[in-house]
Formats: structure tokens, C-alpha cells, sequence
């Protein structure tokens, strides 16, 4: 199936390269021609249209009536709702607070996203970071402006639900995973009833439970934001997830590593947290990251229970009389908000799942 | 003196050190703190539930619902009773669930085979394609399909007409059927019947092959039993081939079959987003067969197509079977979503009675009992299926 490379390819003029490629790539069977034919004209068919909608038709100044008089796509529109998309109903005199949290948050992701800086020193500056943005998007000390948590929305309300969810659901995720393999006979049973239960049902049952059933079975004066709620539910939820991807890769251990540490006279957990969990968790890095990425996603259910995350901005801004009707240009352009953070995500974990499997080999 | 203390000291020892009495120990403190928090969380609820005058029970399903559903599958009326809502709202997610899980399955088949195609561009296609419908969340690519509907399909008055009789408009999709006439379910029946003993059929004719080496084709048997039989019992009921008609009547279709907007943007949201997953995990399975096989079945001269049919397909089928069972599960979880485009499935049925009686706690419970029953059997059917095709060594 894979193509090998032509040692002479480098020798031929670049027409002729180009001939004999799609030769042997697109016209290689009457099959392949067809299909390549077909291709090439519906996407020459559909893309035209598309271009044409989104680059020489599109509207880029004017008011909602120049838009629909046009029959190209309303960029006014974005131009007049992004930063409430992005960032809800945050006070627009302070809007360099998130902008800045934003571009700090990301950038350390970045940084960290290299396993050679991997270290408890990284994890110290994460708290660090973490509380410096904590600061910049509540305030209320050193000076800074005090803001209303409901006012916090749009893109960094869902980044802190991803990111949240995250970092809470691991370690409850690898407890649930040593107690469902461990041989403790009723904790064991506890956690597969957890797993089962909490993997068998759709979000949106936890989430109607955060919002409407909470009230009810929390004591009287006990009244959580709304928030706090959904994050709790997104954690009971992921770390069911989580559980079992760890629990993979706790099976994906050789029966001689446990052996060797009883050997050496480790404790139960001496024994998880020098010799296997180190293993397990770093065999099991990509699916990991595959879960973070449904994680990642599902923060939109909170648009459910109306908490104002990136999608739920892009509904309210919507639903202005004035802006009726613009549904695909917004979508179009928060699908490319979500895209972009899940597909690095998903490449990083392909580049990652390489460098692992290749430090194994050799 | 000192000797008794010792000996105190030992049997505590001992006590702790003993592997099995620590653990019970440590797990009888956890289900106890379990017990305590639930006993807790009981209390609290009890006392709110009675503050707010709420009953809890169940007798509320027996009281009239009082509302309508824009799409049932069995006579549903605003005046029937909760119970009949919800079971409404049940056969409306087992409809999505069946259909959408037939079709992303067979759309990932598809492109996990078109993406190993050596085809450069439908293999770069297909990878286009899954790359976007994966990293999208489900709920936003609902509403953007719904938004279609609403804001780029044209009004009823103006409904596109692609084909004779047939109308796409913001109301949906209406297709004429065969008006109503006795033999057709005659037809229907036999149809069904005709599909259930070609599987019989083909258990058959596989013992009669392992038995003998003789092949006999499936396909005469598929032929006169799904398609002959029916079509002779149409033709001796009269051969009826009126046509119920989509017309336009006052401010929509009338007759035809129509499928609405929320439930076309639902089934194509989930197949599109699910047959993405599927597709990945058909590649997977397929490149998990070892090379040789592929090379093997080329040297007994297989054409490529009979060599994924033949060898190919059915070893992957192995590896494939569990990922796609819980992406199977997946897609009727994520149908819940349907809530986010108005689509009256059970958990928007169940989410109305909820607002409507304020039985909360007995409406959540009642989404993830009959999500857990969908869940629970289809792992059931799985393992059936895993234990018939586990892989036997030879000599077993």
C-alpha cells in the first residue's frame, strides 16, 4: 500500500515528475480515474460556490441590512460579535485581562508541550501561572478590579472547563483505575459500578443533575455558581473515562515488573508510584490525550444548562433581532476555533505516540 | 509487667501487618463513609423535597401530559398521560439510534477503506474528512445542520423540487409513499421474514460447505426470498400502485411521507460525526492484518476488491468489532443531544416532564435507567458475538 519513493525523482524535470506522479497516484486503473475525475469535479463544483460565497460575495463593511441584500457571507457580522464571542460578558474596558490570560496560557502549553521539560519545576510554574490568571480574570486584590464569575464567558469559560476537568479527572482517574485493578474485593466492585454506571449514561444526565438536582440535595445556605457545578460534572464524568484508559494501561505492564518490585520489598504503593504507574501512564499518553480532546468537546454541553461558553456566546449573539439569520457564518467560524485546538491536540499526540514508540524500539 | 505490654503491642502488630485484615479493615472504613454520605445526602433531600411539597414516586407518569410532541411514531395526543410521552420520546431515540448506527457504520467502512486507498486523492479526501468531523463538538455541528434548515433551505410556499413529488423546504423533507392498501403489509411482512431465513440460509449452506467443500451462492436464496416472494404476493394483492402524495395545504405538506428538519439534522449530525470515529478505527483494523495475508491472497490471484472481501476484511473484523461497539454506544448517547435542536427524543420528552412536574430526581433516574438498559444490551450482544468469532488456535 505505501508508495515507495523513486530514487530518480530528483533527476526529472518537474512537468514530467509531475505527469508520472499523478499517473501512478491518480490514473493508475480505470477505477482510479474515475473516481480521481469525479473528485476533481465535485470539488471544483462545491468549492466554487464556497469561494465564492465566503471571498467575492462575502460582506466585509456595511450593517446587517448591506448583508442581506448580499447574497455572500455577513463577515460584518463577525467583525461586530467577535469579541463577545470570544469572551461574553466581560467588562470591555478590562478585556486586556483575558486577552492576556489567553496569551499566557497558551504559550506555557506550549512550552510544556515538550516531554524533555517534563519536571516538578514545570509543575510549580503551572501553579504559579494558574494563580496569576486566576487573578487577571477575577480580580479583587492588588489592585485589580473585581469582576462577576458570571461575566467570565466565551472561550476562556471553555478552556477552564477542559482544563479543570482535566487535571482533576487524571488523578481520580488512576485512583478509580488501581481500585477496579486492584484485589481488594469491594473496592473493586465500588469502582466498576462507578466506571460502568457513569460510562452507560450521556453527559446531559450529569449535567441536569448539576443544574436541577443539585439544589435539592444540597443542605439549605449550601448554593454553588453554576459554574463550579458543571465543572464537577464534567470531572464525575471524565474521570470515568480516564479510569479506563489507565486501567489499559496498567494491563500493559509484563507480570514481571509487579514481580520484581514485590521482590524488592516495595509496599503496594511504593511499588505503583516508583515501578508501574510511571510505565502504565506513559504507555497510555496518546489515548490520554484522545480523551482530553472529548473533553475538550464536551464543554459545549454546558450550553445545555445555558452556562455562556464559546458556544453558547455564539447563540446568544445570534439571537439579536438584528442578527437573525447569520447561523452558518458564526458556526462556521467557531467550528474553526474548536478545530484548531483539537487538531494540534490530536497531531501533538500523534507526534508524541511516535517519539515513545520509537524510544522503545531502540 | 513488661512482658504484658509486649504482648499487647504484638497482637496490634500482627493485627495491622496482616495483609488481610488491613484491607478489610481499610475497606470497611471507605464503605462506611460511603454510607455515611449517602445517609446524608438522603436526609438533606427528604427534608427539601418536603419543604418544597414535591412527592417523589413515580405516580406522576399515570397524569395527563398535557403537552404535544411534533413527531410520534404511535397515536400520541396532548391529553394521554406522561408514561405515553416518554415511551414516544423512547421509540424517537431508538429510531435515530438504529438508523444512524446502520449508516455510520456503513460511511465508515467506506472511508477507512478509502483512506488506504493508493488513490492520492480519495485517500487525502477521506482524511480531510475525518480530521474535520472529529475535531468539531457533535452539539455545534447539530446546530449548524439545524441552521441549514432554517435559514438556507427555502419556505414552504418556495420548497425546492429536486425530483417530481418530492419537496425539501424549511419544514423538511417530504417523499411520496404507496397509499395504504392491505397488501402492503402483507409485503412488508414477508420482506422481513424473507431477511430473517436468508440468515438462516446462509448458516445453513456454511455448515453444508464446511461439511462437503461444495459452495452453493447465497445469493438465489436472497433473491426469491426477500425480493420474489414479496413481489408474487404484491402482484396476487391487486398490484396496487397508488401514490400518497405530498400537497400543499395550508401552511405545510399534507400526505407523503415527511422526515422534519430536527430529525434529518440529528441523523446526519450523529452519522457524519460517528462515521468519523468508525472510519479511524476501520483503517486501524485493517492495517493491523499482517502484510502477508495481503500478499498471500495476491499470489492465489485475488482481485483487490476480493481481497479485502475474502481475507482482509473478515481478520479485521476481530479487531474491529469492540472500538466500533462502543462508538455504536457513543452514537446513542450523543442522540440525547438532540435536546440542543428540539428534536423530541426521550431525554427532551423526559426534560420537559421535568420542568412541567418538577420530578426531578425521578426524571434523571428515569434518563439513565433507559440509557444504562441501551448500554448494558449492547455490550450483552457484543460479548455473544466476541465469545462466536474469538480467535481459535489450531487444534482447539
Amino acid at each position: 500500500m505505501r508508495v515507495t519513493k523513486n530514487p530518480d525523482k530528483r533527476k526529472l524535470p518537474t512537468v514530467v515528475a509531475v505527469v508520472k506522479w499523478s499517473k501512478e497516484n491518480l490514473f493508475s486503473s480505470t477505477l482510479n480515474t474515475i473516481a480521481s475525475l469525479t473528485i476533481i469535479f465535485l470539488i471544483l463544483k462545491g468549492l466554487g460556490p464556497l469561494f465564492k460565497w465566503l471571498f467575492v460575495d462575502s460582506v466585509w463593511e456595511g450593517t446587517a441590512t448591506t448583508c442581506r441584500s448580499s447574497s455572500g457571507a455577513c463577515l460584518v457580522f463577525l467583525k461586530e460579535k467577535f469579541v463577545f464571542i470570544l469572551f461574553g460578558f466581560y467588562p470591555r474596558e478590562l478585556l486586556w485581562r483575558p486577552i492576556v490570560s489567553l496569551i499566557l496560557f497558551i504559550g506555557m502549553l506550549w512550552w510544556s508541550k515538550e516531554p524533555r521539560r517534563w519536571s516538578k519545576r514545570l509543575l510549580w510554574r503551572w501553579v504559579k501561572l494558574l494563580a496569576l490568571i486566576a487573578l487577571l480574570l477575577k480580580g479583587g486584590l492588588l489592585g485589580f478590579e473585581s469582576v462577576d464569575t458570571q461575566k467570565i464567558g466565551g472561550l476562556p469559560l471553555t478552556l477552564i472547563l477542559a482544563f479543570f476537568g482535566m487535571i482533576f479527572s487524571y488523578p481520580l482517574g488512576i485512583i478509580l483505575a488501581l481500585a477496579r485493578s486492584g484485589n481488594l474485593f469491594i473496592l473493586r466492585n465500588l469502582a466498576i459500578c462507578y466506571i460502568e454506571l457513569v460510562r452507560g449514561v450521556p453527559m446531559i444526565s450529569l449535567l441536569f443533575m448539576a443544574s436541577v438536582l443539585f439544589p435539592l440535595f444540597a443542605p439549605e445556605g449550601l448554593v454553588l455558581p453554576k459554574l463550579l457545578r458543571a465543572q464537577v460534572a464534567i470531572i464525575i464524568f471524565m474521570s470515568a473515562y480516564m479510569a479506563e484508559v489507565v486501567r489499559a494501561g496498567l494491563s500493559s505492564i509484563p507480570k514481571g515488573q509487579y514481580e520484581a518490585a514485590d521482590a524488592l520489598g516495595f509496599s503496594y504503593w511504593q511499588k505503583m508510584r516508583l515501578v508501574i504507574l510511571p510505565q502504565a501512564l506513559k504507555a497510555v499518553i496518546p489515548p490520554t490525550v484522545n480523551t482530553a480532546i472529548g473533553m475538550f468537546k464536551d464543554t459545549s454541553l454546558v450550553v445545555i444548562i445555558a452556562l455562556s461558553d464559546l458556544l453558547m456566546t455564539t447563540k446568544t449573539s445570534l439571537k439579536e433581532p438584528k442578527w437573525l439569520g447569520f447561523s452558518t457564518e458564526a458556526y462556521l467560524f467557531v467550528a474553526c476555533i474548536y478545530f484548531i485546538f483539537c487538531f494540534s491536540m490530536s497531531c501533538y499526540s500523534r507526534r508524541l505516540e511516535k517519539e515513545f514508540s520509537s524510544r522503545r524500539k531502540g | 509487667m513488661s512482658s504484658f505490654n509486649e504482648n499487647k503491642s504484638t497482637v496490634i502488630e500482627t493485627f495491622w501487618n496482616r495483609p488481610k485484615w488491613r484491607n478489610l479493615t481499610f475497606q470497611l472504613i471507605v464503605v462506611a463513609l460511603i454510607l455515611a454520605f449517602a445517609y446524608l445526602l438522603i436526609s438533606v433531600t427528604k427534608g427539601n423535597l418536603e419543604k418544597q411539597n414535591i412527592a417523589s414516586g413515580f405516580a406522576f407518569l399515570d397524569s395527563e401530559a398535557g403537552f404535544e410532541i411534533s413527531e410520534t411514531f404511535i397515536e400520541y395526543w396532548a391529553d394521554d398521560t406522561y408514561r405515553k410521552a416518554l415511551w414516544v420520546g423512547l421509540l424517537n431515540t431508538v429510531k435515530v439510534a438504529i438508523l444512524g448506527n446502520i449508516l455510520a457504520i456503513l460511511l465508515g467502512l467506506f472511508v477507512g477503506i478509502a483512506r488506504l486507498s493508493p488513490n492520492w486523492l480519495v485517500s487525502k479526501i477521506s482524511t480531510v474528512y475525518i480530521e474535520v468531523f472529529r475535531n468539531i463538538p457533535l452539539l455545534l455541528q447539530l446546530l449548524f445542520w439545524y441552521s441549514i434548515f432554517t435559514e438556507v433551505l427555502p419556505p414552504v410556499k418556495e420548497a425546492y423540487r429536486p425530483f417530481a413529488n418530492v419537496y425539501v423546504s424549511q419544514r423538511g423533507f417530504f417523499l411520496p409513499v404507496f397509499a395504504e392498501h392491505p397488501i402492503w403489509i402483507w409485503v412488508k411482512g414477508l420482506f422481513g421474514l424473507g431477511l430473517v431465513l436468508t440468515v438462516v440460509a446462509s448458516f445453513f449452506l456454511k455448515k453444508y460447505r464446511e461439511q462437503t467443500g461444495r459452495i452453493i451462492a447465497l445469493w438465489p436464496f436472497f433473491l426469491v426470498l426477500t425480493f420474489v416472494i414479496p413481489l408474487v404476493s404484491w402482484l396476487i394483492g391487486g398490484a396496487p400502485l397508488e401514490l400518497d402524495l405530498p400537497k400543499l395545504g395550508g401552511f405545510n405538506f399534507n400526505g407523503g411521507i415527511s422526515f422534519s428538519p430536527e430529525y434529518i439534522a440529528l441523523l446526519l449530525g450523529l452519522i457524519l460525526y460517528t462515521g468519523a470515529f468508525n472510519a479511524e478505527i476501520v483503517r486501524a483494523a485493517i492495517i493491523s492484518v499482517s502484510k502477508g495475508q495481503w500478499e498471500a491472497g495476491r499470489a492465489l490471484g485475488l482481485s483487490n476488491i476480493q481481497n479485502l472481501r475474502l481475507v482482509i476484511i473478515p481478520q479485521s473484523l476481530r479487531v474491529m468489532i469492540p472500538p466500533m461497539t462502543s462508538q455504536s454506544l457513543n452514537l446513542v448517547k450523543n442522540s440525547s443531544l438532540a435536546v440542543g435542536i428540539g428534536y423530541p427524543d426521550f431525554v427532551s420528552v423526559a426534560n420537559t416532564t421535568m420542568n412541567q412536574t418538577g420530578q426531578a430526581i425521578e426524571g434523571v433516574i428515569l434518563i439513565m435507567l433507559c440509557y444504562l438498559c441501551f448500554s448494558l444490551s449492547i455490550s450483552f450482544l457484543m460479548n455473544l458475538y466476541n465469545r462466536m468469532h474469538r480467535l481459535r488456535e489450531r487444534g482447539s
